[in-house]
């Protein structure tokens, strides 16, 4: 598939051309659905459709006037400040507990290994409607239903199992004798980790923490059962809103949102290189 | 961000120098136009006149039954002041999850001297309840409909004649209200429907009766929904709560008018969940007496078209705020839109809604 | 290291024997890891896992009957629901006693609301009855009261029924009024000769104390608490006998008295109140659902009931939920089996690409997967909609007609094309993971031996991808059978997942017991798939990315 060879067959040209056509198509099935609400976020109309001036490019069918909104309206600042103050906290929690769970899974001769690994990746396998019904329950009857530490407690709870899969990934490819080197060299063990395994980790713990922070940041049925008015986050209030009012400034909140994907996603990329370099530097 | 916090805390500084503490309430409400319509007649008022006090809103009077149940069984009360509709006030009364009241002794007696109870009247549905408005479900129809011929609905049963009126419909997801308008377009009299309602037959009746529109149904669950659907032409009819298809038709100035037949009256109002502290009472039972005077529930009024529970309110409603229209005409009790209402059966519901819930659940599922 | 020789077993420099060391050395480590994981294991525990089991736990718990109506319970034993007769009158009696205190706490619509779940109608039966139990003992309160007035003073009762212990130490509160009032003791002698008295009196006391924040001094007792009391003296005319003083005098009044009183039938006043309480059935449902678990709420889950004559299934305009569970499964089916086809040429197009490509184009599968879950799926209502842009495309380009638009959103169609496009990411990046480690040469090889493309491809690419095929339509498939929040937003009716009902269940109906039976189902369907998963990739080998 690589490269088409000079002696392919008509019927080979043929189906070469047509796979990439078809490709290009699902590329755009997954990429256009995401860039349309841009255009749609600059409606000077209230709805959620393209205007007949839109089409027309007539300047006056565009406004601003739904970001202003966003920036402007108390209580889409409420849920960003909301967002910003709990993801954060949850990402601290789970990729600290994530990456040191990680450290120890990966060790050779850990008991139950699986049972433990079953039971910490549980959180991403439970349907999140099942999560939510039961921290509902249980989280009200030890008085964290409404309060901001049981959401925060439940969104690192659902952060975890990616942090110990991106730290796991980092960690298999790892070269135990590095360890046994630095040990044999005179370095204790502490040192040992901060200064050889650390930097080998360092992208899979950051990749993790950025999961964890997107799964808190975007998570909303958990959020929609467990908080109250006071926890009201991003998401939920785009849920109530596509529910209950007729108002594009979801769409612009969604269009910052994409902003905000993408940048998360080119720090993603970023490391990922580096740690390739890394890699291609160390033995084994 | 950060300056708004700054500035939130420098307030509330300024604040604790005059006030002994500040006290923050937590109101729960529906969001959307309704709650804005709460905030200005009662909350900004309110705050203005007592500096001290803060008062944040939850939107989650849809769940306040399930929630109100939960934080019971916790033991932890975070809510001052929940506004429900009728029939989940009785739930909740019933239950022991909202506070039993006397309202003469808690409330504002009317400017004539009568006193609340009196000036509530039959509205007091339960002894935890105080009603604020009254609100109807009923349709709105788009008036640019090629098909209909120029002929507009004015009947009940126009929506159930695909012939006269084709088109999408909306209707809510849930039995109440559908299943009656069904049995009346079915030739059911208004005093039998609960009557019929309660046998087998008459259940199959009212689903036969919807099964002949079912096809042109888009099920609504929350009141915004058919609002935005009739905007966006994505159905010609619907039902909803009364103000929002106000605030389409006079705000936001679409081509869509209103059918008031057979419109079901509900009421919304307050209830105080029952474990809160003397000091949030107390607070809570000052902002009451202060929030459902005569004069603030008709001020409500000036922000959305839902008619004001105290009799002694009607004659002070005016002009909405912002559009300097007469309200009084957009009131689901004016007279005028008042001809033909239907009273829907609280204590009826309360019984047969989760039976009748599974049926229709099934019934739309088939 | 260590000194070898013949005989001797290997031992470290000091002495120890190697096999220990190594023993020993071993534990260490283990302890440590054991010790890394611990916070998170016991952090998962307590946030995650034990909320899931207390969930459980609920579709199962049934206490509130055995709770609300103790001593009804007890005696309905005796009763045999099959024989078509109401209970006895000692049954009702007994009910009174129950409905009394569980009105005044506001528990008997409760119990109501839950016995509803089962037959229709007697939460209204329990509501209505509440109201009006307080006067069902009035006749008698009516005549101790005509009989002799000291039956109306609080204090009568107080030294009737409590320990003269407690009557002191309530002075000395009352005296000092420091602190909480001291709880409320029943006398010895008051439970030997009064013991239904004694039984509701206690229950009075406690509800006045620990409920209202009264005294037991200053409260008339219920009317029901006169009503026992005309049933421990008709039954023991002796009572009075062990107690003393006035206590003695006026028992042997009311003892005398007795015989001559009007009574009231409890059976009668009950029916009177609430036809449904003549109803053999009614009763049937309180006998069957009297233990204090039971698995009511996963028959409803499977659309079944358990009736006094056994197991049945709800008549068929009930049955909802083997539906929902089908379509559920179905529409996860159809979900995952588009994902694979959209998401195999992807990721065969990104394995054979070189690195520096297909990572360009990695990015536009993994911006989908970072982009908020909302945001994709208001995406698709504006794309889906009757007046939307796919639609107004499709009428511009003449495909369809302005009154043929299509209907692609509020309907398992639109549940399927969104769901798909969320979920594609899932399936692209473990196939990728998979095909990027098939080398080319296989294919290679089979084509220089002759195989056509398609032959190549089918015979030996195609099996060494299946692992990936495998991955990816599992993660898929348990992804898509859990999803709420997009068929809530775009399924309409059709669209709708089993999930979608347990949130109704939840925050609408209330009914969290069945809620919790629907959630169990599911939990189980999916953990067989993990575990199925586990076989198949191992959790170790899950990649992200």
């Amino acid at each position: 598939m690589s490269a088409l060879p000079p002696y392919a067959s008509p019927l080979q040209k043929t189906w070469y051309y047509s796979f990439r056509v078809i490709c290009g198509l699902i590329f755009f099935f997954l990429i256009f659905p995401i860039m349309i609400i841009v255009p749609l976020s600059f409606n000077a109309q209230n709805f959620f459709t393209f205007t007949p001036e839109m089409l027309a490019l007539d300047p006056a069918g565009y406004s601003l006037k739904h970001y202003e909104d966003f920036f402007t309206n108390p209580s889409w600042q409420q849920a960003l400040w909301n967002s910003v103050t709990i993801a954060p906290a949850a990402t601290i929690l789970a990729t600290v507990l994530g990456t040191l769970a990680a450290i120890g899974l990966s060790q050779s001769h850990v008991p139950y290994k699986s049972a433990i690994m079953a039971v910490l990746i549980s959180p991403m396998i439970v349907p999140l409607i099942i999560s939510a019904a039961g921290m509902y329950f249980f989280y009200s009857r030890i008085g964290l239903q409404g309060t901001y530490w049981g959401v925060v407690l439940a969104h690192a709870a659902l952060g975890t199992p990616f942090v110990i899969i991106t730290v796991t990934a980092t960690l298999v490819g790892f070269d135990r004798s590095l360890v046994r080197a630095a040990a044999n060299l005179g370095a204790d063990p502490v040192t040992t980790f901060f200064k050889v395994q650390m930097p080998l980790i360092i992208p899979g713990v950051v990749s993790g923490a950025l999961f964890a922070f997107i799964t808190s940041f975007d998570e909303v049925v958990v959020v929609l059962f467990l908080g109250s008015a006071s926890q009201q986050t991003l998401p939920w209030r785009m849920f109530t809103g596509l529910r209950e009012q007729i108002s594009p400034t979801i769409l612009a909140v969604a269009s910052l949102m994409v902003a905000i994907s993408i940048a998360l996603l080119t720090v993603l990329e970023l490391l990922r290189r580096r740690s390739e370099r890394l890699r291609g530097l160390s033995p084994g | 961000m950060k300056l708004k916090t700054i500035v939130m805390a420098g307030t509330a500084l300024a604040f604790a120098g005059g006030n002994a503490a500040a006290q923050e309430l937590t109101f729960v409400s529906w969001g959307g136009a309704y709650q804005n319509s709460q905030i200005k007649a009662y909350a900004e008022p309110y705050m203005a006149a007592n500096p001290g006090v803060t008062i944040i809103w939850d939107e989650s009077s849809n769940e306040a039954v399930a929630k109100l149940r939960a934080m019971n069984e916790a033991g932890n009360i975070t809510w001052d002041l929940v506004d429900v509709v009728a029939s989940d006030a009785i739930r909740l009364c019933d239950e022991g999850l909202a506070m039993e009241i006397d309202h003469d002794e808690m409330l504002a007696p009317a400017p004539d001297g009568t006193s609340a109870s009196e000036d509530f009247g039959d509205l007091i549905v339960s002894d935890c309840y105080i009603p604020q408005i009254v609100y109807s479900t009923t349709f709105g129809y788009r008036t640019d409909v090629d098909e209909w011929g120029g002929n507009t609905p004015d009947d009940i049963c126009d929506v159930f004649d695909l012939e006269a009126f084709p088109g999408k419909r909306s209707l809510e997801k849930r039995p109440i209200n559908n299943m009656e308008w069904a049995l009346l377009c079915d030739g059911v009299a208004k005093e039998d429907v609960y009557d019929v309602l309660e046998t087998e037959e008459g259940q199959d009746r009212a689903f036969a009766k919807l099964d002949t529109i079912k096809d042109s149904v888009v099920w609504w669950s929350a009141g915004a929904e058919t609002p935005q659907l009739l905007a966006d032409k994505e159905v010609v009819i619907g039902s909803t709560y009364n103000g929002r298809l106000f605030s389409l038709i006079e705000e936001q100035d679409q081509p869509v008018a209103m059918l008031w037949d057979a419109q079901v009256f509900d009421l919304d109002g307050w209830i105080i969940p029952t474990g809160l502290s003397e000091e949030r009472l107390a607070l809570v039972k000052d902002f009451l007496y202060f929030a459902t005077d005569t004069q603030r529930l008709a001020d409500q009024a000036k922000f959305i078209s839902y008619g004001p529970a105290r009799a002694s309110s009607a004659p002070l409603v005016s002009t909405h705020a912002e559009l300097g229209i007469e309200m009084a005409p957009h009131m689901p009790t004016d007279p005028a839109n008042a001809q033909n209402t239907f009273l829907y059966n609280y204590e009826w519901w309360a019984d047969y809604r989760d039976d009748l819930d599974a049926k229709f659940q099934a019934w739309l599922a088939r | 290291m260590s000194d070898v020789t013949s005989d001797q077993v290997l031992t470290t420099q000091d002495g120890k024997p190697l096999k220990a060391a190594l023993a020993k050395a071993l534990r260490r480590e283990r302890l440590r890891s054991l010790m890394l994981i611990a916070p998170l294991l016991i952090f998962i525990m307590l946030t995650f896992v034990a909320p899931i089991f207390d969930m459980l736990f609920r579709s199962v718990e049934n206490q509130i009957v055995s709770e609300t109506l103790p001593r009804t319970v007890v005696l309905l034993e005796e009763w045999d629901a099959g024989s078509g007769e109401t209970p006895g009158e000692d049954v009702y009696q007994a009910l009174h006693y129950d409905l009394m205190i569980a009105s005044e706490y506001k528990r008997h619509t409760q119990l109501g609301t839950r016995l509803n779940y089962e037959k229709t109608g007697i939460s209204s039966m329990f509501r209505r009855t509440g109201r009006r139990i307080a006067d069902f003992g009035e006749v008698y309160a009516d005549q101790f009261a005509a009989l002799n007035p000291a039956w109306e003073d609080p204090m009568t009762w107080v030294n009737l029924m409590a320990s003269d212990a407690w009557i002191a130490d309530q002075q000395r509160w009352a005296a000092s009024q420091d602190g909480p009032e001291p709880t409320f003791i029943l006398s010895e002698t008051a439970v030997a000769a009064l013991p239904a008295t004694a039984d509701i009196y206690g229950a009075f006391a406690e509800f006045l104390q620990m409920e209202e924040g009264d005294s037991p001094t200053d409260e008339q007792p219920w009317n029901a608490v006169y009503a026992a009391l005309y049933e421990d003296l008709a039954d023991n005319p002796q009572a009075f006998s062990t107690f003393s003083g006035t206590n003695a005098d006026l028992l042997r009044e009311a003892v005398e008295a007795v015989p001559t009183f009007a009574t009231a039938s409890m059976k009668e006043l009950f029916i009177d109140a609430e036809d449904g309480w003549g109803d053999a059935g009614n009763w049937a449902v309180i006998k069957t659902f009297s233990p204090a678990y039971t698995p009511g709420y996963f028959l409803s889950a499977a659309d079944a009931q358990l009736t006094p004559d056994g197991l049945e299934m709800k008549p068929e305009n009930q049955q909802i939920y083997l539906f929902l569970f089908y379509r559920t499964l179905l529409l996860s089916i159809v979900i995952t089996l588009s994902c694979l086809l959209l998401g195999y040429p992807i990721a065969y197009l990104l394995a054979a690409l070189p690195l520096r490509y297909s990572n360009l184009l990695l990015i536009l599968v993994l911006l989908p997967f970072w982009t908020s879950l909302l945001v994709r799926t208001s995406a698709w209502k504006v794309l889906l909609q009757q007046q939307g842009v796919i639609n107004d495309v499709l009428v511009w380009i003449g495909l369809i007609t302005d009154a043929g638009r299509l209907v692609m959103i509020n309907n398992a169609t639109g549940t399927i094309i969104a769901m798909t496009h969320i979920l594609l990411p899932f399936m692209i990046l473990p196939l990728y993971s998979v095909m990027k480690t098939i080398s080319p040469t296989y294919v290679r090889a089979a084509k220089s031996l002759g195989a056509t493309d398609w032959t190549a491809f089918w015979r030996v690419y195609f099996p060494q991808s299946v692992p990936g095929i495998g991955a990816g339509a599992i993660l898929v498939f348990i992804l898509a059978i859990g999803y709420y929040i997009t068929p809530e937003l775009v399924g309409g009716t059709s669209g709708i997942f089993i999930s979608n009902r347990i949130a109704f269940h939840i925050s609408s109906s209330l009914n969290w017991g069945l809620a919790a039976a629907l959630g169990t189902l599911l939990l189980v369907a999916v953990l067989l798939l993990f575990m199925a998963y586990d076989r198949i990739v191992g959790i170790d080998n899950v990649k992200l990315g």
